[in-house]
């Protein structure tokens, strides 16, 4: 058998009410679990970019494309393996500000990290952090014993290190 | 803001100042060339229906005694004609009762446009009356969905859904108009849809990959051909029929393949899959180039996939890429249209004499006849068969009528033994494997075909699931041929229970009602055959009869349909008892 792997799924599609139902309803009709999802604004005006992360075999990994290529509003989609993409998350920490001032070791931990204050207030202070999952997951580890309010962390977004041509794709409809 | 599909500006097809909604609907439909509608009317679609009352000597609408009858009309229209079939419903259960024959239309690749209305826009969300989200559930059996909720945007979302339904893999669309763009006015015009910049429905065809595939069928001592309903949703059977021909290939057929190629054709070798016929089966695992055209390996075609002609080099010819290596790897995939591929295919092929080959299918037919097909066709016991009811239509109708199945035993037999002379002719529910779908469906086909013969082949089980359908064909007086073929059982459940589960017969037992009283309550002509002596009169008044009638034919109850391939089990593990 053939192992799992972690893919991340990069989908060009128009911008339309409906898709997400129907990419994700493709995931989910074959049991697999999505790890994480993100849409966005792509390079190209009005069209969509999806990321979207799961683990799953090579083989079922090609034969989603298709399906996901099939839907009518759907440009193109690639899957790429970990080391054709830079990736990043994000994560937001939301924590008590006397923290702060009396655990030095935060103020250590924030400078290692390189996690960045958004705001202060009397009450809390929210931590921002970029980078990858490993890390993201390293820092949340360390501030739990102090104490975390709040945490949240987005989706992964990627870029490829090869080009994906949708433009070109495009201009070609135009013509 | 820029659209980003193409409309055919060059021919535009109709403007006029100030119309509603509702108005503009029945233009667009009148635009694409629909001229018969299958549907249920509701609050939520009213103000359609209102414009279809004024609009009746230009469009027939069929009103079915449920949504679920008007869907598999459609789909029946759809099979037989080879255009897109137009079904409407209300919202909420009007819109959900469709859903059954969706799946169906988007399995079996059958191109549909579904116009369900809707609650008002304001009130979407809020739970109002008759309220479901049904663009939310048809997006996983529909081709492509969408909701109008303002009139402008009805012309070029119709032109697309058409275009999306008809080009490419065929497929269902189901366009959800709120009740307020229905009544709302604006400046209509309409222009078809040529183009859609997302969507890029037939493949080109690459002339390398027609030369690799032609290398490796000309190279090929024990070629054997399967096409699927490609075949037919391409219209390539005159070109198939020259590819056939000048190889010399023995071909077979999937269920929604048959009827592309004569029944009777000398290279005809038969059905495959799991009811299908010995040789054809046997010898997929003997082969040594396997050609599939227009045909996407359902597990009811290959059986184990592990053990499905792993001898064999695979050609497949296949518009969906999606469908390339998905279930069986192809040695040489040729994307593209199957009319297109055969084309460019021809020339390159050589003329090539694999008597030797053909041999061995007639050895192993002759077996089959021996074990199966005799006792099916001219059975000495006592009761009646389902086989030998389908060979006295195709005696009455000389294979000229088109057969609309059911699903179950009689389907299998039904698709095993009709004869087929005309293409789109045998329209069933393949995929989905709909009980319930033949009787509407029929409706549908006799209506798009009103000079063929068209008989509905049904269960005494799935006939009862639309049986209110019967007020349908006497409302149009749609001169259909009803056989019922009763053998008081859910048959094919019964065969895996006495197979499979040591002869517990589960919730498959059925007491049935006089189903010709029933038909009579409808004013439909009616008889019930209990004896052999009495069958081909029954047959040939049924066929002779100008109106629509009814035939029960009360067969054996505990029949088996085979040859069978067990579930898990390899084709060439086929069982002939």
């Amino acid at each position: 058998m053939e192992e799992n792997k972690t893919y991340t799924v990069s989908i060009y599609t128009e911008n339309n009410i409906g898709l997400l139902n129907r990419i994700s309803a493709i995931f989910q009709r074959r049991h697999i679990n999505i790890e994480s999802i993100n849409s966005s604004v792509s390079e190209i005006e009005n069209i969509s970019k999806w990321t979207i992360v799961v683990q799953l075999t090579e083989d079922r990994m090609k034969k989603i494309i298709g399906q996901i290529e099939k839907q009518v509003e759907v440009i193109k989609a690639y899957y790429h393996k970990e080391d054709e993409i830079i990736y990043q998350e994000s994560c937001l920490f939301k924590i008590k500000s006397e923290l702060l001032f009396e655990e030095r070791q935060i103020q250590n931990i924030i400078k290692e990290s390189n996690a960045n204050i958004v705001t202060v207030n009397k009450e809390f202070f929210v931590l921002e952090k970029s980078g990858r999952s490993e890390e993201i997951t390293l820092l949340y580890r360390e501030l739990k014993p102090f104490g975390i309010m709040q945490f949240t962390r987005s989706g992964r977004i990627a870029v490829s290190k090869d080009e994906m041509k949708i433009s070109k794709m495009l201009e070609a409809f135009s013509n | 803001m820029k659209e980003h599909f193409t409309l055919d500006k060059e021919n535009d097809i109709l403007t006029a100042q100030k119309m509603s909604g509702s108005e503009a609907i029945i233009k667009c439909l009148l635009a694409e060339g629909v001229k018969t509608l299958y549907g249920y009317p509701g609050g939520a679609i009213m103000p359609v229906y209102d414009q279809l009352h004024q609009y009746q000597d230009k469009i027939h609408h069929v009103l079915a005694r449920h949504e679920q009858g008007a869907v598999h009309a459609a789909q029946g229209f759809a099979r037989i004609s080879g255009k897109v079939g137009v079904v409407m419903a209300t919202s909420g259960p009007g819109a959900t009762n469709l859903i059954t024959g969706i799946a169906d239309a988007q399995i079996d690749s059958t191109p549909l446009v579904c116009i369900t209305g809707q609650v008002n826009s304001q009130l979407l969300g809020s739970d109002a009356f008759q309220e479901t989200d049904i663009v939310g559930i048809s997006t996983p059996v529909t081709k492509w969905n969408h909701q109008i909720t303002k009139a402008t945007d009805i012309p070029k979302v119709l032109a697309k859904a058409f275009y999306i339904a008809k080009s490419g893999r065929p497929g269902p669309v189901l366009i959800d108009i709120t009740k307020d763009a229905q009544f709302e006015e604006f400046d209509f015009s309409y222009q078809k849809c040529i183009g859609i910049r997302s969507y890029k429905p037939v493949p080109m065809v690459e002339e390398k990959k027609v030369q690799e595939a032609a290398a490796l069928i000309n190279s090929a001592k024990k070629p054997l051909i399967v096409w699927g309903q490609g075949v037919i949703l391409s219209e390539a059977e005159s070109i198939f029929k020259g590819v056939v021909e000048k190889s010399g290939i023995p071909a077979a057929w999937t269920i929604l393949g048959v009827s592309a190629l004569p029944t009777s054709h000398p290279l005809n070798v038969g059905m495959v899959g799991m009811h299908g016929n010995y040789a054809p089966n046997v010898l997929t695992n003997e082969c040594d180039v396997l050609i599939a055209i227009g045909m996407r390996f359902d597990d009811r075609v290959t059986g184990n996939l592990n053990f499905y002609a792993k001898q064999a080099k695979v050609v497949h010819f296949e518009i969906d890429p999606a469908e390339v290596d998905k279930n069986v790897k192809a040695d040489v995939a040729v994307l593209g249209d199957a009319k297109e591929s055969l084309t460019q295919l021809l020339p390159y092929l050589k003329e090539k004499d694999y008597t030797e080959w053909h041999q061995r299918f007639k050895d192993l037919y002759k077996i089959e006849y021996e074990k199966v097909i005799k006792n099916d066709l001219h059975p000495t016991k006592e009761g009646l068969t389902m086989g030998e009811v389908l060979k006295e239509i195709n005696k009455q109708s000389k294979g000229n009528a088109a057969i609309v199945s059911d699903v179950g035993q009689h389907q299998m037999i039904a698709c095993r033994y009709a004869d087929f002379n005309i293409t789109k002719s045998n329209i069933t529910s393949g995929g989905l494997g709909t009980m319930g779908f033949a009787l509407p469906a029929a409706i549908g086909a006799k209506m798009a075909a009103p000079n063929r013969d068209v008989v509905a082949i049904i269960g005494d089980g799935g006939y009862q699931m639309t049986i209110q359908e019967l007020g349908t064909v006497f409302q149009q007086r749609i001169p259909l041929k009803i056989v019922v073929l009763n053998n008081e059982f859910l048959g094919m459940v019964r065969q895996w229970q006495q197979l499979f589960f040591d002869k517990r017969y589960a919730s498959t037992e059925m007491t049935n009602p006089d189903f010709v009283a029933i038909a009579k309550g409808y004013y439909i002509d009616a008889q019930k055959v209990t004896e052999r002596g009495k069958l081909s009169e029954a047959v040939q008044e049924m066929m002779s009869t100008e109106g629509p009638y009814f035939l029960e034919v009360c067969v054996e109850k505990e029949d088996n349909v085979f040859p069978m391939i067990p579930s898990g089990a390899s084709v060439s593990d086929i069982r002939l008892d």
